[in-house]
């Protein structure tokens, strides 16, 4: 009973920040309702029994890439004018097809058979979780490692002045 | 467990959509970029809803929503490089308004 409430609880955080973080008329509203929706986000993945994931959500999104989102806001921040339209031509499209795309998700989503087991998470899942990134997904683990240099590098040089 | 796994899905379900329509509807880069991360958030809701209820006893889908997490750092940091890039090259960050490849 008590999740069923948390589990709706979150969602709505989820859902509703998320709904007011792509009709905001201030983009900087909508970063922090995103920081807001994250969190919901969290909250489920406690609700999962995910509690590293949990934890890694609000150090990860919460606390670094909504705060870039925030950054890159600031630095743009001419284009914030009260006036400015922030909705294109297609939004009216826009909106039938996200439904559109919904509806059918839900659909085929109710309509499978999901082979759900009735097991209980093992109380050594972060043990389990820190084996297998050393052990069987050794090579992903570095790669993403690498990757994230790239971007790391690759983000400085792109912003950076040229002169 | 009081909660089904239809549940979550159709959360991220909603979730995906909400931030698809952020995508296709705002003028604003950094708008287009929230979006996406509204998106990628909806994926990883689903590798830990069905890592949860398939698989518990394995660590695969917590694996694969923290490769997800990786992945989505390294976009946000590259894509907000491009649109600081824009905004000194251009003047702007409307989408509308970049287009170098029509001229």
């Amino acid at each position: 009973m008590v999740q069923i409430i948390v589990f709706i609880i979150c969602s709505l955080i989820t859902l509703g920040a998320a709904a007011a973080v792509v009709t905001s008329k201030n983009l900087f509203h909508s970063a922090l309702y995103l920081m807001l929706s994250f969190v919901g986000v969290a909250g489920l993945y406690v609700l999962l029994e995910a509690p590293f994931l949990a934890a890694v959500q609000i150090l990860v999104y919460v606390g670094a890439i909504a705060v870039l989102i925030v950054f890159a806001i600031m630095l743009t921040r001419r284009l914030m004018a009260k006036d400015l339209v922030q909705r294109n031509a297609q939004w009216a499209w826009s909106a039938l097809g996200a439904v559109l795309l919904f509806a059918v998700l839900s659909v085929i989503l109710l309509r499978v058979n999901w082979p759900v087991v009735d097991a209980v998470v093992p109380d050594e899942t972060i043990t389990i979780l820190g084996q297998d990134l050393m052990g069987t997904y050794m090579l992903p683990f570095e790669v993403a490692s690498v990757l994230l240099l790239v971007a790391l590098v690759g983000s400085v040089i792109i912003a950076r002045d040229k002169e | 467990m009081p909660v089904s796994l239809d549940w979550y899905l159709i959360v991220a379900a909603a979730l995906f959509c909400i931030g698809l329509y952020g995508v296709l509807s705002r003028r604003n880069a950094i708008g287009i970029l929230m979006g996406i991360e509204l998106m990628l958030n909806a994926v990883n809701i689903n590798l830990v809803a069905f890592w949860r209820y398939l698989s518990p006893s394995t660590s695969t889908g917590q694996v694969f929503a923290i490769f997800a997490f990786t992945v989505a750092a390294a976009e946000a940091a590259v894509g907000l490089a491009l649109i600081i890039a824009i905004y000194r090259s251009r003047d702007t960050v409307i989408i509308e308004d970049i287009d170098l490849l029509k001229e």
